[in-house]
C-alpha cells in the first residue's frame, strides 16, 4: 500500500513542517512529513502524546497553515484554499464537535444545513445513518445526555451527512468502552468497503492501528516509519517471547522486574504470562529469575514493533522502580507484608438510585489488602458512581459499605483519611506549581512540619517530578499530570488507593510507567481499586469485576474471566464483550428494549 | 455534495447556513439555563430591584434642629422641617448635643437656629446654619436642596404673615429641578435600567457564546464545513439582537406600567438608537469572546469593560459634568455614555435632535468598528 501511485492519492504530503510559538519559544510540532493516503483505505496515525497526530489532522482539515512543504488534500492545496477542502471533507475533532444542548436530530440537521444537503439527499441519507449508528430510538434526546459511545457515533454521523470525499477522525475511541469501540470500527470498515471512502484516523489503541491498511508512526513530530501494519510488527519479528512466571511470582511482578532489565525492550502481562520483547533473541535463555523452559517464542504483535521502534528512536524505557522494594517501604513508611487476607473493602448489596434511575444495582465484592482490584465496564455501567460511594462522596441508597473497617455510611471522615482518590479528570490546581499543589494537598491531609517536607520530597523523588517542581501543573504533559495526581493522592500514606480511569487517553509508554508504579505500590501493601477501558490492563489486576447496567456480571481472577471468552486463546477484550453481550441478550429476551 | 450546493445555488446555500446557525443558537439560548438566567431572569430582577429596592430619593433623613431660644419664628421654622416627608426631626437645645448625635451618625444633618434668631428675623433677615454629613456627597447635595427649600418656604410664610416688605425677606432661595419636576429618581433610573439590561444581554451573554464553542471544541467541527466566518458572526448576532429587543420591550413595559415614567420622545427613535447600542455591546462581547477563547476570562473582562463603566461612567448615576476631568475624558470611550444621554433625552425631554444626532452617530461609528474587528477576529483557523 505504501507505494500507491501518486495521482490517485487522496492526501499527498511532502516535506511538511509546522511549528508553534509559545512563550517566546518555537516548538517544532511536525518536521519533514512525507506520506500519501491511498483512496479507499484506512490510514492510522499512531504515536505517543505530543507526537503530532492532532496537528497533522488539523493541517489536513485546513485548520492550521503549514510552515514548510506541500500538502494536497482531495486535490486541493491546503495552504492556498483551506475553505475548499473544508467543504469537501468530514472531520471529527477529539470531543466529537457536538452541541450538547441540541438533540440528536437537531445536530444532524445543523450539519446537513451547513453542508447544503438537499431534502432529497436527506431522505436517502438519514435512514442510512440511523441504521448504521442505531441511534433512531434516540433522535429526540439531547446530545449531552448520550453515553460516550453514542456521542461518538453521532459525531461520526454528523461528519457523514454530506457524503465527504475524505474522513478525518481524531482519536474517535479515546475514553470509550470496548463494545462501543468495536461498533465504531465496524461502521468505519463497512463504510470503506461499501463506498470506498478514504479514512485517516489517529488513535492511541495500537490494536486498532493493527487492523488498518496503512500505518504512520509519528514520534516527536517526525515519521518514524510507515507502511502496512505487518511492517511495524515485523520490526520485532523473532524478538517476542512469552514467559511463564514461576513460583509465587505474579505476572505483573515478573513484568515489572523484567521491564527494568537492559536486555528487555518491553514487557506486558498477557494471559497469565508475560510478553517480552528482547533486544537480542539470544538473551531469551538468560533472563534473570526465569526458569529454563518457561520462555517460548511467539509471533510479534503490532505493539511489540511499535515499542521497539520507539526505543530505537531514543525513547527511554520505563524506569525501574525508583527504590528497591525494601528501601521504598522504609522511605514511604508503609509496612510491607500486611497479613494477606485482611478485608480492606467490603461491599454488600450496594444500591444507589438517582430518582427512578438505578445507577448501582445490588452489587457485592470484597477487596483484600495489597490486592489490585479492577472494575471494568462500558460507559454508564456504574463504575464512577461505585467509586464515589467508596470514597464517601456520594451517599448510599442501600446496602453495606465498609472501607478499611470504617462504615462509610456513618464514619465517612475516618474512612477517607485512609484512602487516596485519583479522579477521572485532572483535579489539581492548574495555576499552582507542582510543589505548591503537593504542599496544598499535604496540608489538607493534615501533614505538618518536618513530616510534611519529608513526604513532599518523597513524592517528588518517587514520581520523578523534581525537574518540574516549579512548573505550573496545567503546563505538564499528560503523563506527568497523571503522576502528580497520584503523588498528591499518596502524600498521606493511604492504605487504599482508588483510581478512576487513570490511563484513559494515555499513550503506551505512559501506561507502562503508570502500571509499574501501581505494581510497586501493591508490593508495599497498598490496596488498589481501579477502573479502566483498556481490557489488556486487567491482566495487571489480581481480581476483576465486570459491570454493566449497574450490576456485576462476572467476578474473579483475570484467568477465570478470560476463559469465558470465545475462541481458543480469548483475550480479555473478547471475554469482556462476550460477557456483556450475553447479559444484554438475556435482558432483552423478554422484549425489553435497551 | 458539491453538486447539492450547485443545485441549491450559492446564495440559497448561504442563507440556509445562516438560518441553521441562528436556529442552533436560538435553541441553545432556550435550553441552556445560564443563557436563560442572564437573558431573561437577570433583567427581570434588575427591573424589580431598581424599581422598588434602589431609589436615590432621600426621605426621612434624621436631622437635629438646635433651637437655642424658643420663639414663634423658630417654632415655625422647625415645623417646616418636621412636616416635610424628607426629614425626621430631633429637637435639641445645644449645638454640642447635636454634634454628639452627628458623630454617632444618629442624624445626618444639623439645622442650627441661634438664640438671636427671632430678633434677627425682625431686623434684617436671619441666618440659619445647616450642617450636613458629607460622607455621601450625593445624598448631602440632595439634602441641601431640600433644606433650602424648607427654609425658603418658612421664610415666605414669615414674610406673608408678618406683612413685611419683600426686600427684607429672611432667606431667599430659588431652586428648581428641570426635567424631573417631581424629583422622582425613577425618572432617571429607568433609562439607566434600560442601559444595564441591554449591556447585560448584549455583552455578558455573547461574551460566553464564542468562548463556549472554543472550550467545547464545537467550533473546530464547525470550521470544517462550507460555513464562512461572516456567517458564523451573523449566526451569533441575530439571536442575541432579538433577545436584546425583548429586553428593551420588557423595560419599556416596566417604565410605563410599573414606574409611570413619562415618555416624551418617539418610540421609533428609541428603537433605532437602542438597536445601535445593542450592536455596540454585541460587538464588544463577541470580540472579547472570540479573542480570549475562555468563558471565565471573557466574562470577567466583559464585566470590567462594559457593565461597570455602564453603571459608573455613563452619567446614569454620577453626573459626568461634576466628575474630575480625567474621568470625563475616559467616559467618552464608554458607549453607554452616549446611550444614557440619548435615553434621558428621549424619555424626559423629547426628540431633541441636537442631542440625538451626535450621540447616535457616535454609537453608529463604534458599532461599525467593533463588528469589523469581530469579523476579522473570527478566522476559520486554530492558529
Amino acid at each position: 500500500m505504501s507505494d500507491a501511485a501518486a495521482p490517485a492519492a487522496v492526501v499527498v504530503c511532502a516535506g511538511l513542517g509546522k511549528s508553534f510559538k509559545a512563550d517566546h519559544h518555537s516548538f517544532q510540532a511536525l518536521q519533514d512529513i512525507d506520506f500519501q493516503a491511498a483512496p479507499g483505505a484506512v490510514t492510522a496515525l499512531v504515536g505517543s502524546d505530543g507526537a503530532g497526530k492532532t496537528t497533522l489532522l488539523r493541517l489536513m482539515a485546513g485548520l492550521l497553515k503549514p510552515d514548510a512543504g506541500v500538502l494536497t488534500v482531495v486535490g486541493v492545496d491546503a495552504a492556498a484554499a483551506p475553505g475548499q477542502i473544508q467543504a469537501r471533507i468530514g472531520y471529527m475533532p477529539q470531543r466529537f464537535g457536538l452541541y450538547d444542548d441540541l438533540t440528536v436530530q437537531e445536530n444532524l440537521d445543523l450539519y446537513a444545513d451547513l453542508h447544503g444537503v438537499s431534502a432529497a439527499e436527506r431522505a436517502v441519507k438519514y435512514p442510512q445513518l440511523m441504521e448504521m449508528t442505531a441511534l433512531s430510538p434516540f433522535t429526540r434526546r439531547l446530545a449531552g445526555q448520550l453515553s460516550g459511545g453514542m456521542k461518538q457515533k453521532l459525531g461520526l454521523a454528523c461528519t457523514l451527512v454530506s457524503t465527504p470525499e475524505l474522513l478525518l477522525l481524531d482519536e474517535p475511541t479515546a475514553g470509550v468502552d470496548p463494545l462501543s469501540r468495536r461498533e465504531l470500527w465496524q461502521i468505519i470498515r463497512d463504510l470503506v468497503r461499501d463506498t470506498g471512502l478514504p479514512v485517516i484516523v489517529s488513535t492511541s489503541y495500537l490494536d486498532e492501528a493493527d487492523r488498518c491498511d496503512h500505518v504512520i508512526v509519528l514520534h516527536r513530530g517526525k515519521v518514524l516509519t510507515q507502511g502496512a501494519p505487518a511492517s511495524v510488527s515485523g520490526v520485532a519479528a523473532g524478538r517476542s517471547f512469552l514467559v511463564t512466571p514461576s513460583g509465587d511470582e505474579k505476572p505483573r511482578e515478573m513484568q515489572a522486574r523484567l521491564l527494568g532489565d537492559p536486555a528487555v525492550i518491553d514487557a506486558v502481562p498477557e494471559g497469565g504470562r508475560v510478553r517480552v520483547v528482547l533486544n537480542d533473541p539470544a538473551a531469551a535463555s538468560a533472563l534473570p529469575g526465569v526458569a529454563p523452559g518457561a520462555v517460548v517464542a511467539t509471533p510479534a504483535h503490532f505493539e511489540d514493533g511499535f515499542m521497539t521502534l520507539l526505543r530505537a528512536a531514543g525513547e527511554p524505557g520505563v524506569a525501574p522502580a525508583a527504590n528497591g522494594p525494601t528501601a521504598a517501604v522504609a522511605a514511604s513508611g508503609l509496612t510491607a507484608g500486611t497479613p494477606e487476607g485482611r478485608v480492606e473493602v467490603q461491599v454488600r448489596n450496594l444500591v444507589r438510585r438517582f430518582g427512578a434511575f438505578t445507577a448501582v444495582d445490588n452489587i457485592s465484592f470484597e477487596v483484600r489488602s495489597g490486592e489490585i482490584f479492577g472494575l471494568l465496564g462500558p460507559n454508564g455501567a456504574g463504575k464512577t458512581t461505585t467509586f464515589r460511594m467508596l470514597c464517601g462522596l456520594l451517599s448510599v441508597t442501600g446496602g453495606e459499605l465498609k472501607v478499611g473497617g470504617a462504615d462509610m455510611r456513618t464514619a465517612r471522615a475516618s474512612g477517607r483519611g485512609r484512602l487516596g482518590y485519583v479522579a477521572q479528570k485532572f483535579s489539581l490546581y492548574g495555576l499552582l506549581s507542582v510543589r505548591e499543589n503537593l504542599d496544598f494537598f499535604a496540608s489538607v491531609y493534615g501533614l505538618r512540619g518536618a513530616h510534611k517536607r519529608e513526604r513532599i520530597d518523597w513524592a517528588l523523588h518517587e514520581f520523578e517530578l523534581t525537574p518540574y517542581v516549579g512548573a505550573p501543573s496545567a503546563r505538564l504533559a499528560g503523563g506527568h499530570k497523571q503522576r502528580l495526581a497520584m503523588a498528591a493522592a499518596l502524600l498521606h500514606e493511604p492504605e487504599l488507593l482508588f483510581l478512576d480511569e487513570p490511563t484513559s487517553g494515555a499513550d503506551p509508554m505512559a501506561r507502562r510507567d503508570f502500571w509499574r508504579r501501581i505494581t510497586d505500590l501493591s508490593d508495599r501493601g497498598v490496596t488498589v481499586i481501579i477502573t479502566t477501558h483498556f481490557m489488556a490492563e486487567a491482566e495487571y489486576c489480581d481480581r476483576i469485576a465486570i459491570l454493566d447496567g449497574g450490576r456485576i456480571l462476572a467476578q474473579g481472577a483475570p484467568a477465570e474471566i478470560r476463559a469465558r471468552g470465545a475462541g481458543e486463546t480469548p483475550t480479555m477484550e473478547d471475554a469482556f464483550i462476550a460477557i456483556v453481550e450475553d447479559s444484554r441478550a438475556a435482558e432483552s429476551a423478554p422484549g425489553a428494549a435497551a | 455534495m458539491t453538486a447539492a450546493v450547485d443545485k441549491m445555488g450559492p446564495r440559497a446555500a448561504k442563507l440556509l447556513r445562516i438560518w441553521a446557525l441562528i436556529r442552533k443558537e436560538g435553541l441553545q439560548v432556550v435550553r441552556d439555563p445560564s443563557s436563560f438566567a442572564i437573558g431573561i431572569v437577570l433583567p427581570l430582577i434588575l427591573i424589580l430591584l431598581y424599581g422598588y429596592g434602589v431609589t436615590f430619593d432621600v426621605k426621612h433623613v434624621p436631622v437635629a434642629i438646635v433651637v437655642e431660644a424658643p420663639s414663634p419664628d423658630a417654632a415655625d421654622l422647625t415645623s417646616g422641617f418636621s412636616l416635610s416627608p424628607y426629614f425626621s426631626v430631633k429637637a435639641v437645645t445645644t449645638l454640642a448635643a447635636a454634634n454628639e448625635l452627628m458623630l454617632e451618625r444618629k442624624v445626618d444633618g444639623i439645622v442650627f437656629i441661634r438664640e438671636d434668631f427671632a430678633r434677627q428675623v425682625r431686623l434684617s433677615g436671619a441666618s440659619v446654619q445647616v450642617i450636613l454629613h458629607g460622607t455621601d456627597a450625593n445624598r448631602a447635595r440632595i439634602m441641601q436642596a431640600y433644606a433650602q427649600g424648607a427654609l425658603a418656604q418658612a421664610g415666605a410664610r414669615a414674610a406673608s404673615e408678618g406683612g413685611q416688605d419683600l426686600g427684607a425677606g429672611p432667606v431667599s432661595v430659588q431652586s428648581r429641578l428641570w426635567f424631573n419636576d417631581a424629583d422622582d429618581s425613577h425618572y432617571y433610573l429607568v433609562p439607566g435600567l434600560i442601559v444595564l439590561v441591554m449591556t447585560l444581554i448584549g455583552a455578558t451573554l455573547t461574551a460566553m457564546v464564542m468562548a463556549r464553542e472554543w472550550e467545547r471544541g464545537t467550533l473546530e467541527a464547525l470550521f470544517v464545513t462550507p460555513v464562512r466566518a461572516d456567517e458564523i458572526m451573523i449566526g451569533k448576532l441575530v439571536p442575541y439582537f432579538l433577545l436584546g429587543l425583548c429586553g428593551l420591550g420588557l423595560c419599556m413595559l416596566a417604565a410605563k406600567f410599573l414606574f409611570m415614567v413619562p415618555f416624551r420622545g418617539s418610540v421609533w427613535v428609541l428603537g433605532f438608537t437602542s438597536m445601535l447600542y445593542l450592536l455596540v455591546t454585541l460587538g464588544v462581547g463577541l470580540l472579547i469572546s472570540t479573542t480570549l477563547r475562555s468563558q471565565f476570562l471573557a466574562s470577567q473582562i466583559t464585566q470590567l469593560v462594559t457593565f461597570l463603566p455602564a453603571t459608573m461612567l455613563s452619567g446614569f448615576i454620577y453626573d459626568l459634568r461634576s466628575v474630575p476631568a480625567v474621568i470625563r475624558v475616559i467616559s467618552y470611550g464608554v458607549p453607554a455614555r452616549y446611550f444614557v444621554a440619548l435615553l434621558q433625552t428621549i424619555f424626559l425631554a423629547g426628540d431633541v435632535w441636537s442631542v440625538i444626532l451626535p450621540n447616535a452617530l457616535m454609537l453608529g461609528v463604534m458599532a461599525t468598528v467593533l463588528l469589523t474587528l469581530t469579523r476579522r477576529a473570527i478566522r476559520k483557523s486554530l492558529e
